[in-house]
């Protein structure tokens, strides 16, 4: 157990050190820094002098090293569009793509396991085929056309709701949620529908094929033997029974979230961190790439890492087929 | 001539062949998946207009609603878009451009994943180890993400002249980079099987040396899955060319893409010309359904155990 769980973590560490690595290299080699901080014209005394300030004569190694450390405090330097911190920026945005990432996980979790249930149990009424069909939609439609026709029709052709920004905003201190104003709650309908509707989908079709599978087992057959209403069958034996799965998904389903609001954020203009991202590219703004890198990375491997773990904890074949591996 | 014939005829007995002249699907997938590349590739020669030839172009025109709309001309079928440029020429153009980053990207990952398979399976060991360990990774982001930060990356690293001359080149290899794990990870399990074959261990016995046995005993072996992969595989490299042009990272304005197409529509979308955006869009899904179906179908034929 104690080597499976080093392992794991020395391979997180090992991931997060090499994409620290491809940022760390993206800051010292594209561009030079010391031109960028004293322009043309500045003289060889004062160029030497800020090379040293900067550390930028060290040896390669300790460069790197001293950019890891400060990385791990959250130091990522100045922005170099917008001259502030890289780290509130950050801050500043992180909000925004969380509300966003919940909401569409939310959604896509409820109005997944509801379609999933209704198209198992109701398998020949026409609504059920027409879910199915709006699934397969979903899953060849690319994400970005979803959000066009969305805005296109609520926004556009009805003017129902917003098509683009966050609306009004609440600060709770450092935090600014959208989600306690009417506007905001307006503005947050249209990019949680585009960013949830693949995973919606997805869990859909998870639910459904799991509740078919169940269905057909001999402890629902004897719970219907026993009596037992409908509603107890489906909800309180055969439902409780698919979840897991669905939980596991949804789970490691949220990092690909947050990394497809790139997308979503960009169709909307919603203020949140993938927008700063291809913002920074399109500015070649180095520091702020090399954060969200390394920030995007850090969701990814902590996640993944999670799961493995927590399937170690449930699955107990997982640990035999390791301790027979190992001989 | 006798050659030619006798070979047409085993390729219209071919189980394949008759799978395919039997499946509606197949037939419609492919009738339109022929309809998209031969717009894209005869789009000089069928598209009305050259968009990309100011000559050709009058600013008055631009905002042309399509033909079968009140304002709408015979002239422009589609409408025309800011520029008055012809929609449905620039969908032709742009389908080019699609197609072409697609099946390059496809087939650069297969290189690459076939290859890195093939070495990985049939030389084991601590390179074996090693490459498997970074698909492991890799498998763990999404592949859309890593096209991004490939191509978002490269885009500050090369010098700013340089970008439109490469961009075709970069988005190729970022999407090629993304999508190497499949083909590395079936073609790797298809040589562990094959490695053990008595064929295999004949050529050895004769002396072949190992480069030799992999390309020409293992390899043709293991390529019916890399087959069905890399038709399923673009139709994404298609979605994923058109996501990076509309996020603005993708290709060069100068010769847009489907994707790009749908970029520059949108900021007319919320004004009322839902056309400029909309028909590059449905061009997209038409496209990837097609090649989607086709996809589907040759796996359900290829696999044995569905007959």
């Amino acid at each position: 157990m104690f080597a499976f769980v080093l392992r794991r973590i020395a391979q997180a560490v090992l991931v997060m050190l090499t994409v620290g690595f491809i940022a760390f290299a993206l800051f010292r080699f594209v561009g030079d820094p010391v031109l960028f901080m004293l322009g043309q014209d500045a003289t060889p005394e004062d160029r030497e002098r800020v090379t040293r300030l900067l550390g930028l004569d060290q040896p390669f190694y300790v460069q790197y090293a001293k950019f890891v450390g400060r990385a791990v405090q959250g130091d990522f330097g100045l922005s170099l569009r917008q001259v502030q911190p890289v780290s509130r920026l950050f801050v500043e945005r992180l909000p925004a793509t969380l509300e966003l990432s919940f909401a569409a996980a939310a959604l896509a979790l409820v109005a997944g396991v509801g379609m999933g249930v209704y198209t198992a149990l109701r398998r020949d009424s026409w609504l059920s085929q027409a879910l199915l069909a709006l699934s397969l939609v979903g899953v060849s439609l690319p994400t970005f056309l979803i959000g066009i026709l969305l805005i296109l029709v609520f926004a556009v052709m009805l003017g129902w709701l917003p098509s683009f920004g966050r609306g009004e905003t609440v600060a709770l201190g450092w935090w600014s949620t959208g989600l306690l104003t009417w506007s905001g709650i307006k503005s947050l309908i249209l990019p949680a529908v585009t960013l949830g509707l693949f995973q919606m989908t997805l869990i859909q079709r998870l639910v459904r094929a799991e509740m078919l599978e169940v269905l057909r087992t001999d402890y629902i057959k004897f719970a219907r033997a026993r009596g037992l209403t409908d509603r107890a069958v489906h909800f309180g034996h055969a439902l409780k029974n698919t979840l897991v799965p669905v939980i596991t998904i949804t789970g490691l389903q949220l990092g690909a979230i947050i990394a497809f609001a790139i997308i979503t954020e960009t169709v909307f203009q919603w203020p949140g961190m993938g927008l700063l991202f291809i913002q920074a590219v399109g500015f070649a703004d180095v520091p702020v790439m090399a954060a969200y890198l390394c920030l995007i990375a850090l969701i990814f491997v902590v996640i993944n890492l999670a799961v493995d773990l927590l399937y170690y904890a449930v699955d107990p074949r997982l640990r035999i087929d390791r301790a027979a591996a190992a001989h | 001539m006798p050659a030619v014939a006798g070979w047409a005829r085993r390729a219209w007995d071919h189980d394949l062949a008759w799978s395919f002249r039997h499946s509606p699907v197949a037939l419609l997938a492919a009738f339109l998946t022929l309809v998209c590349i031969g717009g894209a590739v005869l789009a000089p020669w069928v598209a009305p207009q050259n968009p990309y030839d100011s000559a050709t172009l009058s600013l008055s025109d631009g905002f042309t609603p399509p033909a079968w709309t009140e304002k709408g001309t015979r002239k422009y079928l589609l409408g025309t878009d800011d520029q008055g440029r012809d929609v449905l020429s620039t969908i032709l153009y742009g389908a080019r451009i699609s197609l072409g980053v697609g099946l390059a990207s496809v087939l650069f990952s297969a290189l690459l994943g076939v290859s890195l398979g093939l070495v990985s399976g049939y030389l084991g060991g601590r390179l074996d180890a090693f490459i498997m360990r970074v698909a492991d990774i890799q498998l763990s982001f999404p592949a859309i993400l890593i096209a991004l930060l490939i191509d978002g990356t490269a885009r500050i690293a090369l010098p700013r002249e340089a970008h439109d001359a490469l961009a075709l080149y970069v988005l190729v290899v970022a999407i090629g980079l993304s999508k190497w794990v499949d083909y590395a990870r079936t073609v790797r399990g298809s040589t562990l099987v094959e490695k053990g074959k008595d064929y295999v261990q004949a050529a050895r016995v004769i002396g072949r040396r190992p480069l030799a046995i992999m390309v020409h005993h293992v390899l043709p072996n293991a390529m019916g899955p890399v087959l069905v992969i890399a038709t399923i595989n673009i139709a994404t490299a298609i979605i994923t060319e058109a996501t990076l042009s509309f996020l603005g990272v993708g290709v060069p304005p100068t010769q847009p893409s489907l994707g790009t197409l749908i970029r520059v529509g949108n900021d007319f979308l919320i004004s009322g010309e839902w056309w400029i955006s909309l028909f590059p869009g449905a061009a997209l899904v038409l496209l990837v359904l097609a090649v989607n179906l086709l996809g589907d179908w040759l796996r359900d034929a290829l696999n044995p155990r569905l007959r």
